[in-house]
């Protein structure tokens, strides 16, 4: 699946991961540990290393989340690549999508805000990287919704994702969010990361290439999933 | 070099993609010892974390077309978590190190709250190469409890392991830099 499947999965860059104890986002108060994480003694093993593989005939795709053309909202394509630190493609990655529909409501039972469900919306997708580390996938845009972090506290237009790598130290979870949402720069969720291109990179792209006439709006936004190497991520940026 | 995408949190709800069935990894006929996997999570105050999604993966046994050694549950109301499993067996340490690792399974913890996942093991009381794990003896005693889940009985028939998790404060459970 790589490279170098023996080698371990580099430390992650500075600055390119949200700490755990966010003083803006209230929930993070009692849920982060006082401790710190400790280093495994003897480096990664297996169970770093290799991870559950997934396939779409015993994990079927979803690839439209508009159900046909049902859904309300404004219908857009989302695609992109998931790759290594060093840009290699990652193939056989098992995207897991879920979000809000257009009016800014989850299809669950703990959402109350009070905007309306769509019946042709339930908001999850299910897509898998091709050979060249590709997706795609077609669904609404989904609408801001109000949260209780702080006074009228607003969360921008996002996409939740999950994604599956070739090693269990490349699992993540990650929020994709839309150019020009004046509500980023209010959210302490979007904030949390401290490196500035990094977090920018949240940020899907508009893509007129992508754009079908007459039908939907399109977004690129690739994915970067940690890589292997004996050299610390550190050591290559001075 | 591009830096990894950042982390963002799970969110409260996750729950979309639930599928309960991912609970129990032998869904797909999977043979050989069967345990059952339970714990309670709960925060800084000593609550439920009842929004919290489980992953649970193992290397040992090696994967096969009816068992691939991973499952996903959610916590109940009262922290509560539970997975049927296969007892794993020992597995291989670094590359080029020649101490084995006892037998566990790694968990990871997503929920609001959490910007990045918590990382963890459950490893097995009573088993004869804990005494030799290089991460179990790395730990003092009392830190090194939080990583061992302890027999309770049986559930349903099958033998039942404890791993309570404390995400902050007295016990706190350790968590892993990977
Ligand atoms: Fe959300």
């Amino acid at each position: 699946m790589t490279d170098m499947p023996d080698l371990p999965f580099r430390p992650f860059s500075p600055g390119s991961q949200p700490a755990l104890d966010n003083p803006q986002y209230g929930s993070t108060a009692k849920r982060h540990p006082n401790h710190a994480l400790v280093r495994l003694p003897m480096g990664q093993t297996v169970t770093e290393m290799s991870a559950p593989r997934f396939s779409p005939t015993r994990y079927p795709a979803v690839v439209d989340m508009t159900h046909g053309k049902n859904a309300l909202g404004e219908r857009i394509i989302v695609q992109g690549r998931v790759l290594d630190e060093e840009g290699r493609p990652q193939p056989g990655v098992m995207i897991e999508v879920w979000q809000a529909n257009a009016a800014g409501r989850y299809d669950h039972a703990r959402d109350q805000h009070d905007a309306p469900l769509d019946p042709n919306f339930h908001g999850t997708g299910l897509v898998f990287t091709d050979a060249d580390g590709r997706y795609s996938f077609t669904t609404i845009k989904p609408g801001a919704y109000p949260w209780r972090n702080h006074h009228n506290a607003w969360r921008p237009n996002h996409i939740h994702y999950s994604l599956f790598g070739a090693g269990f130290a490349q699992r993540m979870i990650t929020q994709m969010y839309f150019p020009g949402d004046p509500l980023l720069a209010l959210d302490p969720i979007f904030q949390c990361t401290p490196d500035e291109a990094t977090r920018n990179r949240l940020i899907a792209a508009f893509d007129l290439d992508v754009t079908q006439p007459e039908w939907a709006l399109g977004y690129t936004f690739d994915f970067v999933l940690r890589g292997r190497g004996q050299t610390p991520f550190e050591e290559n940026h001075p | 070099m591009t830096a990894a995408t950042a982390s963002q949190t799970i969110g409260p709800y996750w729950h979309l993609l639930e599928d309960k069935s991912w609970a129990n990894l032998t869904r797909f006929g999977a043979e050989g010892e069967r345990i059952a996997l339970i714990g309670t999570i709960t925060d800084g105050d000593g609550l439920p974390v009842g929004d919290a999604c489980v992953e649970l993966w193992q290397p040992s046994p090696a994967a096969s077309p009816t068992w691939d050694g991973f499952g996903r549950a959610a916590t109940d109301v009262g922290g509560n978590y539970c997975f049927v499993t296969l007892k794993p067996g020992p597995v291989g340490g670094a590359p080029g190190a020649n101490t084995p690792q006892a037998p566990h399974v790694a968990l990871t913890l997503f929920a609001r709250g959490l910007l990045i996942h918590l990382q963890t093991r459950a490893y097995f009381d009573g088993d004869p190469l804990n005494e030799s794990d290089p991460l179990l003896a790395s730990l003092d005693p009392p830190r090194r409890a939080t990583l061992v889940a302890r027999p309770v009985g049986e559930q349903n028939g099958i033998p039942t392991w404890r791993m309570d998790i404390r995400l902050q404060g007295v016990d706190e459970t350790v968590f892993l830099e990977i």
